[in-house]
């Protein structure tokens, strides 16, 4: 065998070794999204009831809630980005990231200094590497996030929040959260949102049917808001974590898959540059025997 | 008159379906809901959740905190742990 198709062998063999992995971790991806996107629509019941819950609490009862009320001269924010902990998912980490740096400029912007909570690997390791200083990183559970990691996330958060930003270096005025949402099995968008203070709303406009009825509040109106908003926060964090997930798994699969057709074609531009290189040497070789005949017959013609 | 009754946890929709009564630990005691009770909202601590549904059975739930929501005969039970 001749040089030359050996070199392209031995790449058709490592290209298609390849494709072997991308293909089962399309496969893999392509099948936890399905459980993802159950798990997502599994809590959703409990996040708008939730939801209900706070807007009704917050809008019909006279409480100022700290966590309801904004600051008069905010001077920290918190931004938790929700990435990836491994890599072979395309620009999922990378657009989340990136978004958290948006968020981050607007709101230097406003004049407010930013501390960042980590969600995965990937977010963690582009601020390690740039010598950023983290408030809290938490990482292992980024495509199967339990309700136990949520509250983990949400605690440090409200604690940071509870604390005075105006004495506390560790405090801040409002939590912002990076994720990214998962509208379909092809589009996820990496977005940022405000968590608190809560937006409520306040409309002159009658309510549409059947919202928000006037409540009667069971012990009052504060305790049930400090019981509310803690289980909030970690409802939509877990929320957005899910979400996270199931575009990881979606935007893995999506990465996998243009791999594999990325090595179906080097696999066929290959075999046709072996097949052209196995040619090339069988015409040499016959061309060769032909001129060794050739030169035999001339040689034992010119001897007789 | 029956309650649309909801059940759910964090990671999913324990029980829902229609019922006749509801009785639930709150902070300030123990509360039954028939229908058209007055819209209501309150903490739950530790504790059973009973729900009578409308074919007579009673399921029992054991839950660890959370929230009970009353309006329009609409029950929702919102808690972070549930066990039967």
């Amino acid at each position: 065998m001749g040089a030359q198709l050996r070199v392209y062998r031995r790449r058709m063999r490592s290209v298609k070794a390849t494709k072997k992995i991308t293909k089962a971790m399309e496969l893999i991806s392509a099948s936890r999204i399905v459980k993802a996107q159950q798990r997502v629509s599994a809590s959703t019941p409990y996040a708008n009831e939730l939801t209900r819950a706070v807007s009704a609490v917050a809008s019909f009862s006279s409480t100022n809630h700290p966590l309801t009320t904004s600051s008069e001269n905010p001077i920290r924010a918190a931004i938790l980005i929700i990435s990836a902990d491994r890599g072979m998912a395309g620009a999922y980490s990378n657009n989340a990231i990136k978004e958290g740096e948006q968020l981050a400029a607007l709101l230097k912007e406003r004049g407010l200094a930013t501390t960042s909570y980590l969600v995965g690997r990937k977010a963690a390791n582009y601020y390690r590497f740039r010598n950023r200083t983290v408030a809290g990183a938490w990482s292992g559970f980024s495509d199967n996030p339990t309700y136990e990691d949520a509250k983990q996330v949400a605690n440090a958060l409200i604690e940071a929040f509870i604390a005075d930003a105006q004495v506390d270096p560790a405090g801040v005025d409002e939590i912002h959260i990076v994720f990214t949402e998962f509208k379909s099995m092809l589009t996820q968008n990496a977005m940022a949102k405000r968590m608190l203070p809560l937006e409520v709303v306040e409309s002159d406009t009658p309510a549409p049917t059947g919202l928000l009825p006037m409540y009667e509040f069971e012990p009052n109106a504060e305790v049930v808001l400090n019981a509310l908003l803690p289980r909030y926060i970690e409802a939509r964090v877990f929320n957005a974590m899910l979400q996270s997930a199931a575009s990881e798994h979606a935007a893995r699969r999506r990465a996998m898959k243009s791999a594999t057709d990325n090595a179906d074609d080097l696999i066929k531009s290959l075999t046709r540059l072996a097949n052209a290189a196995r040619q090339a040497e069988i015409t040499q070789e016959i061309s060769e025997i032909v001129g060794g005949a050739d030169a035999l017959a001339s040689a034992s013609a010119g001897s007789e | 008159m029956t309650l649309n009754v909801e059940l759910v946890s964090p990671t999913e929709r324990v029980w829902s379906g229609k019922a006749s009564f509801v009785s639930a630990r709150t902070v300030e005691g123990d509360l039954g809901i028939l229908s058209d009770h007055a819209p209501l909202f309150g903490v739950l601590v530790d504790g059973a959740v009973s729900i009578k549904g409308i074919d007579g059975s009673t399921t029992e739930f054991t839950v660890s905190g959370g929230f009970i929501s009353v309006s329009n005969n609409r029950v929702s039970i919102l808690t972070e742990t549930v066990s039967k």
